[in-house]
């Protein structure tokens, strides 16, 4: 058998059971390799249940600053025997599977071409913890422990680490060390340390952080200015509105009344979510509320009013697997079609699509701008892989020279100046016109905002010319629109080349890493992040100007492509599908694998749309 | 019919502390049915406010969708207004509530627009005990679509289409009450002398008031056979006393007989005079409020009048702590931290 060998380049998968502490020393373990200088990004694996079900925890590291999922497993790391059998098969020849041997391994699962490592996790946690709980939560530190001996991490790092994630619970600090150290120790004394897989210390990460998108889209609330936030529990929108929450108690508080200059409402439903934040915008306040699928299902009608009635509206649309209930803790970009489209009627819906937690800062924070200058809904399109796990992302920043673009609103002086105002008269050609908040003057100003048909001062019309004549100047804002949204990010792969890649949000890392790949073997691709919609002119030259596309998402109806397609009236045989919708993150390899087989010499495209699955184990 | 409000007034019109008259607080002429209950509460509004000198752009107004919900129109022409989606309104208030909590919110839905599609919205306005206004113009029938029974449609009644309603009432009053409601009154649109300082001790009250208004609906259901005619509640409304509001800082000059009225000193400094005609009914106990609710219902009766106040309610601002200051006037300068605490925060991310 040849062992996998590699330095600062593997994929580790911890089998876990929910609810029994590993996710803590689960991140200790990915937030060590970081500290060495390595980048690393860790994925949660999740049931939809709090206590008792298989979880995985998945983390690559990647010298070379890959941070996507590669597809294939080097170590795996089991506490968990209800999915052993499963865990050994999904590990790549050569590799190696670490598990409590306190029990022996059942023989029919053993396998001749991996590295079996066992640890007494159990009895030495029996034989130094009488509690049972402490038994449980110190397994996981005590595997950890081990790990950093097996794969020659800097153990100091670890200590310090357990020293800075205590803080203010000193006490705890050190049982956590001791138990660290009943890893390493038995380790060492075992095995040969280090296993063929090792890391050691570089200075690859930089400036940069590791962070959730969730939290960072909680920050970027704050940084925006909302200040009213409305929601309505869900897997896995949750978090931002929990972050909001975190630190507008530290940074929101009126330091004359010690009152709060924020408000957050838990509405009954998503439906009553999202009619406050357009009640509050409407008011001219910032808010926001956050949601997955199901609840962008149940706030499209209220989108269709906002987009009408030309309300701001901010929302983060955190996407998880769906139709209907779906797969509520995997990920998927399977509501780009839902979200620019929702609602009946004539809607359209401007989308942003973060794909670090330093974007998801960035956006959401310009969410709130562009809410206000364009009088319509904004939809930023996040995911479960970029909102619940820690992400390696440049650092967060802020200009403080920078002033909230309120849009256009007229104040009472102007107000005054007036001879007749309008709410819906484009008085400057850009099709955005003037708001007023209630109260704003005593007899100017007032009108009447409601979803129904209506003249350009607001008032009620059933007459089928105004009612146009209000539907077009609308698509003549949508033009407006796409000078504000952002463009795209294209990287040119420096030779001449018909074929491109095309890609958004979380596919960023291993659509890259893919490139690089098939660069490798010959194969030239220029390649597009494309940021929001409306799609501005940069992406239509950026199509017309290759002769393929690829199209990378993950969701089985190649949405993005479809959306591309109505909007810049394309045939179907230019841009080409590369899709995902496990419920887990696209890997590299995948994505290599499907252009290959796109490309001319396989032979393989057929009649219609051929679907392909990247499961967690599948390898190129 | 006219279709236009005629622009004469009489030169004389009484004025009020504002210098305003009553002009000032109208709408848009009704498309509403010759006689419909509706206009007639639109009106009891506009005096409402008119008498309490509110100052009309400090008003907002909101709605759900269906007959009721376009009566904003006619009302408050400088009022900002909304008319949102079907059953919606509770949550388009709370947010802009949350957003401005200097101006009135005056809310105006109809019972299907509350207690079928937006039951929900209902049940948890109350629940958070939002500072508003909630006006139900209740005809126990769908107007807009021809005459479908609603939920409010007593069991028995029947519309124009004449058959009896199979289903049993929601009660909104009794829902309202069951739900927390620190303010429910129910009145009649043909009752104007109760209903106005109805209204204006709704105005008055912080937190949620309910005023569950039964407003004919005299195409569709004032028939012999209903129970949401104007014939039908005249002849069984009984109402639990009689109501005075006297607004802040207006000298009280009308004699009272001393035990036959009940005072109170609402939240802004307004009193309300409250005669009660009801020995059973207590308005400042829940369980008794409830109790009479029932009574009356089982007699076949419709009580109107003020029915609970809890005077010390909490309304959501108080219960946020959210600041005095509404959050729509608040900048970068309240509201951003700037870039050094966001360099502290990467720091601990590392």
């Amino acid at each position: 058998m040849k062992r996998l060998e590699s330095v600062n380049d593997f994929v580790i998968k911890f089998a876990n059971v929910n609810g029994t502490g590993s996710a803590s020393a689960n991140n200790l373990f990915a937030k060590a390799l970081f500290r060495m200088g390595l980048p690393v990004s860790p994925k949660n694996i999740f049931p939809s249940n709090i206590q008792g079900l298989p979880t995985w925890y998945e983390v690559r590291v990647s010298e070379k600053g890959y941070l996507g999922r590669r597809g294939g497993v080097d170590i795996s790391l089991s506490v968990n025997p209800q999915s052993m059998a499963q865990d050994i098969r999904e590990v790549e020849p050569g590799g190696y599977f670490i598990y409590d041997d306190t029990k022996p391994l059942d023989l029919r699962l053993q396998r001749r071409d991996i590295t079996f490592i066992g640890l007494p996790l159990t009895r030495i946690c029996n034989e130094n913890y009488r509690d049972p709980r402490q038994r449980q939560l110190f397994k996981n530190v005590i595997y950890v422990g081990a790990l950093a001996a097996l794969l020659d991490m800097d153990f100091r790092v670890l200590t310090d680490l357990v020293a800075d994630q205590f803080k203010g619970k000193e006490k705890l600090i050190l049982p956590n060390i001791q138990a660290l150290e009943l890893g390493h120790q038995y380790a060492r004394e075992n095995y040969q340390c280090p296993i063929g897989i090792r890391v050691q210390s570089v200075d690859k990460v930089g400036d940069k952080i590791l962070l959730d998108g969730n939290t960072a889209l909680g920050l970027g609330a704050i940084y925006g200015g909302a200040t009213v936030a409305a929601w309505y529990p869900i897997t896995p929108s949750t978090s931002v509105v929990d972050a909001f929450d975190k630190y507008a108690r530290r940074v929101r508080i009126d330091p004359g009344t010690g009152r709060r200059n924020y408000a957050i409402v838990q509405a009954e439903d998503e439906l009553a979510a999202i009619g406050m934040v357009i009640g509050a915008s409407w008011n001219g306040a910032r808010a926001f509320t956050a949601t997955s699928g199901p609840g962008l299902s149940l706030m499209s009608e209220f989108l269709g009013l906002a987009y009408f009635a030309e309300i701001p509206t901010v929302l983060f649309d955190v996407q998880r697997a769906g139709p209907s209930t779906g797969m509520p803790t995997r990920t998927q970009q399977s509501d780009v079609l839902s979200a620019a489209y929702a609602s009946h009627g004539d809607t359209k819906h401007v989308l942003l699509f973060p794909s670090t937690p330093r974007e998801c800062f960035d956006f959401g924070a310009l969410s709130f701008d562009l809410a206000e200058r364009l009088q319509t809904p904004i939809i930023l399109m996040t995911d479960l892989d970029l909102g619940m796990n820690d992400n390696m992302s440049p650092p967060l920043e802020w200009d403080d020279q920078r002033r909230y673009d309120r849009g256009k609103v007229l104040k009472a002086e102007q107000l005054e100046a007036m001879e007749r105002y309008g709410r819906y008269l484009d008085v400057d050609g850009d099709a955005i016109c003037y708001r007023t908040y209630p109260g704003a003057h005593p007899d100017k100003g007032a009108f009447f905002t409601r979803g129904s048909s209506r003249d350009e001062y607001a008032i009620y019309t059933e007459k089928g010319e105004e009612y146009e004549k209000n539907m077009l100047r609308l698509l003549q804002k949508w033009d407006t629109i796409k000078e504000y949204v952002p463009g795209p990010e294209i990287i040119s792969c420096g030779k001449p080349t018909d074929m491109a890649v095309l890609y958004f949000g979380t596919s960023e890392e291993s659509s890259r890493e893919a490139v690089d790949y098939l660069a490798e073997e010959g194969i030239a691709l220029d390649a597009m992040r494309v940021r929001a919609f409306p799609f501005n002119k940069q992406v239509e030259d950026f199509i017309d100007s290759h002769e393929r596309v690829f199209v990378i998402e993950q969701n089985r109806d190649a949405q993005l492509r479809t959306l591309l397609m109505a909007e810049f009236e394309l045939g179907p045989d230019k841009l080409k599908s590369v899709l995902c919708f496990d419920g887990t993150p696209i890997s590299a390899r995948n994505i290599r694998k499907q252009i290959l087989e796109h490309l001319p010499g396989n032979n393989v495209t057929p009649l219609h749309r051929k679907v392909k699955v990247g499961g967690a184990g599948e390898i190129a | 019919m006219s279709y236009q409000i005629p622009k004469f007034r009489h030169p004389e019109l009484p004025v009020n502390d504002l210098g305003y008259t009553r002009a000032a607080y109208e709408g848009s002429i009704s498309t509403l049915c010759a006689g419909c209950g509706h206009d007639s509460i639109s009106g009891a509004i506009v005096r409402a406010c008119h008498e309490l000198s509110i100052e009309p752009h400090k008003i907002a107004k909101l709605s759900g969708i269906g007959c009721s919900s376009k009566t904003p129109t006619y009302f408050l022409g400088k009022s900002h207004g909304f008319n949102s989606v079907h059953g919606r309104m509770p949550s388009v208030v709370t947010g802009a509530a949350m957003a401005n909590r200097d101006l009135l919110y005056l809310g105006v839905s109809g019972d299907g627009d509350t207690a079928s599609i937006g039951m929900g919205q209902f049940a948890h306005v109350i629940r958070r005990n939002l500072n508003m206004v909630y006006i139900v113009m209740n005809n126990g029938c769908y107007g807009l679509t021809k005459g479908q029974d609603s939920a409010t449609a007593d069991e028995g009644s029947a519309g124009k289409k004449g058959d009896a309603n199979p289903f049993s009432a929601i009660d909104l009053c009794g829902t309202a009450l069951q739900l927390g409601a620190t303010f429910v009154a129910r009145s009649f649109s043909g009752d104007k002398e109760q209903l106005i300082p109805l209204i204006k001790a709704a105005m008055s009250h912080r937190g949620f008031a309910l005023i569950d208004v039964i407003s004919p609906c005299v195409t569709f259901n004032n028939t012999a056979a209903s129970t949401k005619s104007y014939e039908f509640v005249r002849e069984h409304a009984e109402a639990t006393g009689t109501v005075d509001f006297v607004p802040m800082r207006k000298e009280i000059t009308t004699r009272y007989t001393a035990g036959a009225a009940h005072e109170v000193t609402m939240h802004d400094g307004s009193v309300l005079h409250l005669y009660k005609d009801s020995d059973t009914l207590d308005p400042f106990d829940r369980r008794s409020a409830m109790m009479a609710l029932m009574d009356h219902q089982q007699d076949g009766t419709v009580l109107t009048g003020l029915i609970y106040l809890d005077k010390d309610s909490r309304d959501l601002h108080d219960v946020l702590e959210t600041a005095h200051r509404p959050l729509n006037q608040l900048d970068e300068t309240d509201l951003c931290p700037g870039n050094k605490m966001l360099m502290n925060i990467n720091a601990s991310l590392r």
